[in-house]
């Protein structure tokens, strides 16, 4: 039962060898070909006359993106927390965290598109339509469309992260302060919990960043084609059947890897900027009386606009799973049919199988090496310094079309690559940044005289351990534990790659479904895909609950 | 020793020129033998539901018969397979490779064929080959002017049909030059997907085929010299329709089913597709409403075969070999051509048939939508490939990047 002491003290840095080993790995095996043998492909890319513009729109939708998701975020904190419409949104947003970047843009796309949802159920009485207009809404050359979906799966995200992150700011008391100074709630926050939240929300920040500039299955689906964004274009020449092309796809990842570099080292400028700006306000003593309550509405209408995007285009993905003929301009299918389930049934079971596999072994192998790290901390009083931290994000901050191919490679070459092992293992890495984020706070934040109370009756530190802290932790590594689950359905192109197309999973048969269009399938399995991980959060509720329904202190309440 | 053994026997099989139809030579036998108990991957695309079921139902066929397992593996897009082929190499993986069988024509099949990643040839040494319409249907062994020397085994035959509701537009246009006047006169109402898809590059060929002076040169390779010059009336067509298309040519649909869901939401009149039962089955499926109807072009429509191919590194080379033979069978290609399966055009020449096999074929209802084989025109042959790499190119060049 005992362990000898160094093996626990080898957690972190056994952790992030398993993080950023891959990476490395990756990158060089994707880069040094781009880089050595096929010179000649950059000359290739600088001539490809859709360059300027496909990375302008790769730039353009991720910073427009990032701004106006954090904007939203902050200004329902500021405006909104405390209240019930805060609460109501919180309910509403939090499962639409592991929507799947596909499911909610091919839902956002039936709901806008001139043929939509929302035309359907406005024609033809208010509008006069008996066709669809001919308007572009979707795949707009500005990209809005994109912007829109990339909004609107980010802000759950951010919101999730930034409630996690303000017990630790002291933000009730800061913001008492500071409206006793005659500050309204909203300058408040922004004067004195601002400053404090932003240092932990950085980097969740710079990984919606990035994401939204390299994010390949939404701009496929949401974004311009003419051309698309850099990323989208990438993967086209990835998959150019003449194979001419993958030299100046190695090019051009390499190139949005320096441009996502760049735009970091501009974000990061503007945070100075931002910095400088919130200092003005402070010392010229603005007050924002006046512009409360028109925060206030915008805050409502903006949260309730991200609730309402989300959840009406999955309702209607979920109605089509269901629907017989449904043409326009009917805002109701014209018949009801269950063939699509009975049809899908079998790959849907199987698929769903091989999926939860997948995720469980990930997340279980993610949820072991984070609490091996919370707890080395602990016992030895570690302190992860800052480099740490950003280590931990590395996979989120690198694109991954820029270092998956490499990984491949290195998968073929080990011979391990069309395994669910090794598609789990892949997966590990885009799942323990997520697991150990959700579970440091609440972890750190146990009250360590409990454990001096334990010793001096003679407990093992491991007894301890397994005895009191992990269970008075269930429900924070469950939560974890659902959120690692929603990462791992979540993921498409380690899947893709690492399980060579032999490991079939719910999110890769829903975007090659999504390459045939045929909504009704693409609902049925985006159902899956949501319920999935909505369980997960169930269990992380229920089970601590049930475990502990003799116990008062340690209710879902407290 | 069952390693010996097999190479032995898919060398036989390579060796050998013609075999007789009604035959099981011993080598055949052997494979037979070796395939047993296999299970063979189907890289295949997998964005259609009921090709899907199809490949599942073949899958039963070849289990019940042969003991040989299918496990489709459902890709997005079929160069996925080819790109993992050429890894495969790349990272010195000869034998045990994780694709057995693909789905394939055109583009990819010469990249394949010329780098080398394919077995073969084989397509002429399987019992069912000498079922196979060669005489009729002269793009079974021609892909894309490709000779396909064996390398690949048709399974299926497809020609552009044109889709429209009926009820919207009660006579469609029947040739090049009416469709474009057309297409001016009811502005947004139609548009095509965006090279370099495979039915973005398909209209253009038959825009090609209705403009060029002479069509026929499209048969050679590209001729650098008088390439310009002979295309430029394929970009005076489509200077005229593109500020009339569906959005006035600011977006275009992905690929053929991103087509097909515009004529189902009333976002256009006309679509088209390569498979002539698609419109059939999709109103059977409830995808379309009943009073869509299909046509084609006076003159022809460009049409082509459906190929499956063997990587060299296949890790079950026979059990392929036994699928890539099975879908030849009779039974098979009806259930391919029946329109609420597939609605595929079968790739055999029903003369050959026995009379209880023919029957398969003339019990078929077509489907309310889908011409009758007489109706359907001429297949015109698919160009040179490097005639649509070019075109697509420029393509690309001239309207695939924002003005």
């Amino acid at each position: 039962m005992r362990r000898r002491p160094g093996i626990l003290r080898l957690a972190p840095g056994l952790t992030l060898v398993l993080l950023i080993g891959p990476v490395v790995a990756g990158l060089l095996g994707t880069l040094l070909p781009a880089l050595s043998s096929r010179a000649a492909a950059l000359g290739e890319l600088l001539s490809w006359p859709g360059l300027g513009p496909a990375l302008w729109l790769s730039v353009k939708t991720g910073v427009m993106s990032t701004v106006l998701a954090l904007a939203i975020t902050l200004l329902l904190i500021a405006s909104l927390q405390g209240s019930r419409a805060f609460a109501a949104l919180q309910h509403l947003l939090s499962p639409l965290l592991s929507v799947p970047h596909a499911a909610a843009a091919l839902g956002l796309a039936f709901l806008i598109a001139p043929s939509g949802w929302v035309a359907r159920a406005l024609s033809p009485w208010a509008t006069g339509w008996e066709v669809p207009p001919d308007l572009l809404v979707l795949n707009d050359p500005g990209g809005w469309a994109l912007t829109l979906g990339l909004v609107a799966k980010e802000v759950p995200f951010l919101l999730l992260m930034a409630l996690a992150a303000l017990p630790q700011t002291d933000a009730a008391r800061r913001r008492l302060q500071a409206q006793t100074l005659g500050a309204a709630p909203s300058m408040a926050f922004a004067v004195a919990v601002l400053p404090a939240l932003y240092r932990q929300l950085r980097l969740p920040v710079y990984a919606v960043l990035a994401y939204g500039m390299t994010a390949v299955d939404m701009a496929l689906i949401l974004g311009p084609s003419r051309p698309p964004t850099l990323s989208a274009q990438v993967v086209v020449w990835m998959n150019d059947p003449t194979l001419a092309t993958r030299g100046i796809a190695a090019a051009g990842a390499v190139l949005q890897l320096f441009a996502v570099l760049a735009v970091l080292a501009l974000w990061r400028g503007g945070e100075v900027l931002a910095r400088r700006l919130l200092l003005t306000f402070a010392t010229h003593g603005l007050r924002g009386r006046k512009a409360e309550p028109a925060l206030r509405g915008l805050a409502l209408a903006s949260g309730a606009g991200v609730a309402f995007v989300l959840l009406a285009g999955l309702s209607g993905l979920a109605l089509w799973s269901v629907a017989g003929l449904w043409s326009f301009p009917d805002a109701l299918p014209e018949s009801w049919s269950l063939r699509i389930w009975a049809q899908a049934g079998d790959g849907l079971a199987q698929s769903t199988w091989t999926t939860l596999v997948i995720a469980l072994s990930a997340t279980a192998m993610a949820l072991a090496l984070t609490l091996a790290c919370l707890e080395a901390e602990f016992r030895h009083a570690l302190r992860p310094g800052d480099g740490a931290l950003v280590l931990l994000y590395l996979p989120l901050l690198v694109p991954q079309v820029a270092f998956l191919p490499g990984l491949q490679q290195l998968a073929l070459r080990l011979g391990v690559e069309g395994t669910p092992l090794a598609v789990a293992a892949s997966h590990v890495v885009f799942v323990l940044p997520y697991v150990f984020l959700s579970l440091a706070a609440p972890w750190r934040a146990w009250d360590g005289r409990i454990a001096l109370s334990a010793h001096a009756l003679g407990a093992t530190p491991d007894r301890v351990f397994w005895t009191l802290r992990l269970p008075m932790m269930l429900r924070a590594v469950l939560t974890a534990g659902a959120v690692g689950l929603a990462v791992s359905i979540g993921q498409y192109l380690p899947t893709l790659l690492i399980g060579g197309g032999r490991v079939e999973t719910l999110t890769t048969e829903a975007v090659a479904l999504s390459s045939g269009g045929n909504r009704r399938l693409i609902g049925a399995y985006a159902l899956i895909q949501m319920i999935l991980p909505a369980l997960g959060f169930a269990l992380a509720l229920l089970l601590p609950a049930l475990l502990f329904r003799n116990r008062r202190g340690m209710g879902v309440g407290a | 020793m069952f390693r010996r053994h097999f190479l032995l026997a898919t060398a036989c099989i390579a060796a050998l020129p013609h075999l007789g139809a009604a035959q099981t030579a011993p080598e055949w036998e052997a494979v037979l033998s070796e395939a047993r108990g296999q299970t063979v991957f189907w890289h295949a695309w997998g964005g259609d539901p009921k090709i899907n079921d199809f490949i599942a139902w073949v899958s039963g066929v070849a289990q019940d018969r042969y003991g040989v397992t299918i496990e489709q593996v459902k890709l997005a897009s079929t160069a996925d397979a080819v790109a993992r082929v050429l890894g495969e190499r790349d990272a010195g993986v000869t034998s045990g490779g994780a694709v057995d069988l693909i789905w394939i024509n055109g583009e990819n099949f010469a990249a394949m064929k010329a780098e080398g990643l394919l077995h073969g040839p084989f397509a002429e040494s399987l019992p069912n080959w000498g079922l196979v319409d060669v005489a009729g249907k002269p793009a079974v062994v021609t892909d894309f002017t490709l000779p396909t020397e064996g390398f690949e085994s048709p399974w299926a035959m497809a020609q552009l049909v044109f889709e429209y509701d009926s009820a919207r537009l009660p006579e469609p246009p029947r040739s090049l030059a009416t469709l474009k006047d057309w297409i001016i006169a009811n502005p947004g109402r139609f548009t095509y997907p965006q090279p370099p898809d495979y039915m973005g590059t398909t209209f253009l060929k038959q825009v090609a085929y209705g403009t060029l002076a002479d069509p026929s040169v499209m048969q050679a390779p590209v001729d650098e010299a008088t390439y310009a010059e002979t295309v430029a009336p394929i970009w005076a067509f489509l200077d005229e329709i593109t500020p009339h298309l569906w959005r006035e040519g600011r977006a275009y649909p992905q690929n053929e089913p991103a087509l097909g869901q515009l004529l189902a939401d009333g976002e256009v009149d006309i679509g088209f597709a390569f498979n002539p039962g698609r419109a059939s089955a999709e109103i059977a499926a409830g995808n379309l409403p009943e009073s869509v109807r299909t046509f084609t072009l006076e003159g022809g429509t460009i049409g082509n075969a459906s190929f499956v191919a063997i990587p060299f590194n296949a890790a079950h080379r026979a059990g392929a070999l036994v699928v890539a033979n099975l879908i030849l069978d009779p039974e098979v290609q009806a259930r391919a051509q029946d329109p609420s399966v597939l609605g595929f055009q079968t790739v055999l020449n029903l003369a050959a048939l026995s009379p209880q096999d023919r029957a398969r074929f003339d019990a078929l209802d077509l489907g309310i939508a889908t011409l009758a084989p007489d109706q359907m025109g001429p297949a015109l042959l698919e160009p040179h490939a490097s005639w649509m790499t070019r075109i697509s190119q420029d393509w690309v060049e001239r309207y695939g990047v924002a003005q």
